[in-house]
């Protein structure tokens, strides 16, 4: 082999390099050890290893398919309302064939609007909200992901908005999309994210004066040990896990 | 007197509340005092026609029904919690008792997230995937005849009560065929399926579809032209398309108002774009359109099965890579369920690390890469979502399910307000709900 043909094994540059998929994202955990067990020893002599687990990252242009252009309509659409894309858009990511907008949460009514209005967008059916609790993830422990989809163009596209643990606040969508009324409702009562403007925020599957948010990650599960064939099987959540 | 119900007593123990009633003679003075005749009436949670625990609260002035609303929660179970303290696999035995009527629905849809974030969605071999949409469409006849049937019953229409449930139980034999179950199959799992078909499996499916195909039209005959029928079913629960869009309803009730939106077509997944069937619709928006649809989508589903069992080669119904797939064929043993003792004779007698390997994989379970997916199925009650996100564990970081029912029952206060209190009955079964489903 001459000297002139750069050998792809030896050349470094990053696009010879295999992907590191989510280098950039947010860090939601790091693994520990080998085996991902946390009690017992680690005897493969791995059990140092220290490796930070990352959700994907920011995607860069092109997106492809039709991502494209459901992405450059709505920042167009979003600049003729005199805002600012960059502003209203934190990231936008693509991984899995699925299309993610993370939104500045006090943009989200104004985008939501656009994406359902805009004759190119169009994206008429929210089919709620589901709210996600990133402990590690500090300053936006608290997501909500919507999922918007449209008939016309046959889309399905995300959403996600974030908030800080200390101010839970996130803009309610029912003026946009009243069918979020119930999803508000169920992810303000597991999670605690109060949605401003939602006509009745109240709790809708815990009782009433129930104390906490039961799908929080520092909520416990609960649990009692049972017998089983003579041996005592402890509480789902006192078992042992592997990360 | 009243204000001080419950005022607090310090003890040594702490302060003591002592709650007392309110006075009965004033409430009634005050209800007397009102002109009008509206009251607030409880319907449930314990009416055997608000199917299941749905508890109603209807305002009513006479017969006239003014304000409805929902309450729901009283069976959420927390099924969303215990799957994060529990492998992916272990999933599948939680979610298919969410809407215990659509088991293989709620599955699938979280099957197909599962394999999504694990990226094997295109390895699924062929014949699980003929399989699944087998069980998805006996599922939808299952799920719907009970829709007629309770339906038709809470009308006072025993006869196809009697009919709906007499065709439900032979595909819940079916069901107990292939899966073991007659309800909570945890059959479908990521992956694959938890085991092929029986010996004569096929031979029974074909049976039901020859008898079933006889059966079906007795429903037209029976109700489809009858007058009764009709008039307790038609312009009542109305919605158009304008309210299901912005109140989100899918499934039959958004083709009662006349789009033809299904998921099979406009989002294909386990290979429905090969199939040949069509979407009906009415164009009634009320509860008889909602009817024919879903008698309609019965045939339809029927056409499918005969084409499942058409396509049907064998093959494995599980994936290759053997870090996902369960590592064992099931087969009956002594306690009615088990591992093959073939592959017990292996992993025992031969293969060290075979046994390794299977003790990691059931106990641990697979690491699934760290991400967040959508999967959406159309369920015979609509959209069935389920958002899977993975913090790259080997149980899922939080699995979140758009359950149809709880969406669609939002509706409810639409369809009923300004109409009788007997027509809400007819409201809801037209929404068909199942209490399972929306409150997890």
């Amino acid at each position: 082999m001459s000297d002139e043909t750069p050998n792809p094994e030896k050349e470094l540059s990053e696009q010879n390099l295999p992907g590191q998929r989510g280098e950039h994202g947010e860090e939601v955990r790091v693994q520990r050890g080998m085996f991902g067990a946390n009690n017992g020893g680690d005897t493969s002599g791995y059990g140092g290893l220290v490796r930070s687990v990352r959700l994907p990252g920011p995607a860069v242009r092109p997106y492809g398919g039709w991502f494209d252009e459901v992405a450059d309509e709505l920042e167009g659409a979003l600049e003729e309302q005199g805002l600012v894309p960059g502003n209203a858009i934190e990231k936008t990511v693509v991984d899995r064939g699925e299309l993610t907008f993370h939104i500045e949460r006090e943009h989200l009514v104004r985008v939501a609007r656009t994406l359902r209005d805009d004759p190119a967008l169009r994206f008429e059916l929210c089919t709620g909200v589901s709210g996600v609790h990133y402990p590690g993830d500090k300053g936006r422990e608290l997501h909500a992901v919507y999922h918007l989809r449209s008939l016309t163009h046959g889309r399905l596209i995300r959403l996600e908005v974030s908030a800080p643990d200390h101010d839970p606040r996130i803009p309610s969508l029912v003026a946009v999309y009243p069918t979020n009324d119930w999803h508000e409702r169920e992810t303000y009562d597991f999670f605690g994210i109060v949605f401003d403007g939602h006509p009745a925020l109240t709790r809708i599957m815990m009782p009433d004066d129930w104390q906490g948010h039961p799908q929080r990650k520092d909520y416990p599960l609960g649990g009692i040990a049972v017998e089983y064939k003579g041996a005592q099987i402890p509480a789902p959540d006192q078992r042992r896990s592997y990360s | 007197m009243n204000s001080t119900a419950s005022s607090p007593r310090e003890t040594t123990e702490g302060s003591v509340y002592t709650v007392t009633g309110g006075d009965w003679d004033e409430v009634v003075r005050s209800a007397a005092k009102a002109d009008d005749e509206r009251i607030v009436v409880n319907m449930g949670p314990q009416h055997p026609s608000t199917h299941g625990v749905l508890r109603l609260i209807l305002e009513i002035d006479g017969e006239t029904v003014t304000e409805a609303r929902c309450g729901i929660g009283y069976l959420h179970t927390g099924i969303e919690k215990n799957l994060e303290y529990r492998t992916w696999t272990q999933g599948t035995t939680f979610v298919t008792r969410m809407d215990y009527l659509t088991s293989f629905y709620n599955e699938t849809a979280y099957c197909l997230g599962v394999e999504k974030l694990l990226g094997i969605t295109d390895d699924i071999p062929d014949r699980a995937s003929v399989i699944r949409v087998l069980l998805m469409e006996l599922n939808r006849l299952s799920s719907h005849l009970v829709c007629i049937a309770t339906g038709g019953m809470e009308l006072g229409a025993t006869t196809i009560m009697i009919y709906g449930f007499r065709d439900r139980e032979m595909i819940l034999d079916l069901y107990e065929l292939i899966t073991g179950l007659r309800m909570n199959h945890a059959y479908i799992r990521p992956g694959g399926l938890a085991q092929d078909l029986p010996p004569g499996g096929v031979d029974a499916v074909r049976e039901f579809v020859k008898t079933m195909k006889k059966n079906l039209p007795e429903y037209d005959k029976l109700a489809t032209g009858n007058p009764i029928f009709k008039a307790r079913m038609q312009d009542v629960g109305y919605l158009d398309l304008t309210g299901c869009m912005a109140l989100g309803a899918t499934g039959p009730i958004l083709r009662s108002a006349g789009l033809p939106h299904d998921l099979r077509k406009s989002d294909p997944y386990c290979g429905y774009e090969n199939y040949d069937f069509e979407v009906p619709t009415a164009d009634t928006c009320d509860s008889y359109g909602r009817f024919l649809v879903r008698l309609e989508e019965m045939r339809q589903s029927l056409r499918i099965v005969e084409q499942c069992l058409d396509r049907l080669e064998p093959g494995p119904v599980m994936v290759g890579d053997k870090k996902i797939a369960w590592p064992a064929q099931l087969a009956l043993g002594p306690d009615g369920l088990g591992n093959s003792l073939d592959h017990i004779k292996k992993i025992m007698g031969t293969s060290m690390e075979a046994l390794i390997h299977h003790f990691k994989l059931v106990t641990e379970g697979f690491r699934v890469p760290a991400g967040q997916a959508y999967a959406a199925v159309e369920s015979p009650k609509g959209e069935l979502g389920v958002h899977v996100v993975s913090d790259g564990g080997t149980r899922p970081f939080r699995v979140h399910f758009r359950d149809p029912s709880f969406t669609n029952l939002q509706a409810m206060a639409a369809m009923c307000e300004g109409g009788q209190v007997a027509d809400v009955i007819v409201a809801v079964a037209s929404i068909d709900p199942v209490m399972g489903g929306v409150d997890r």
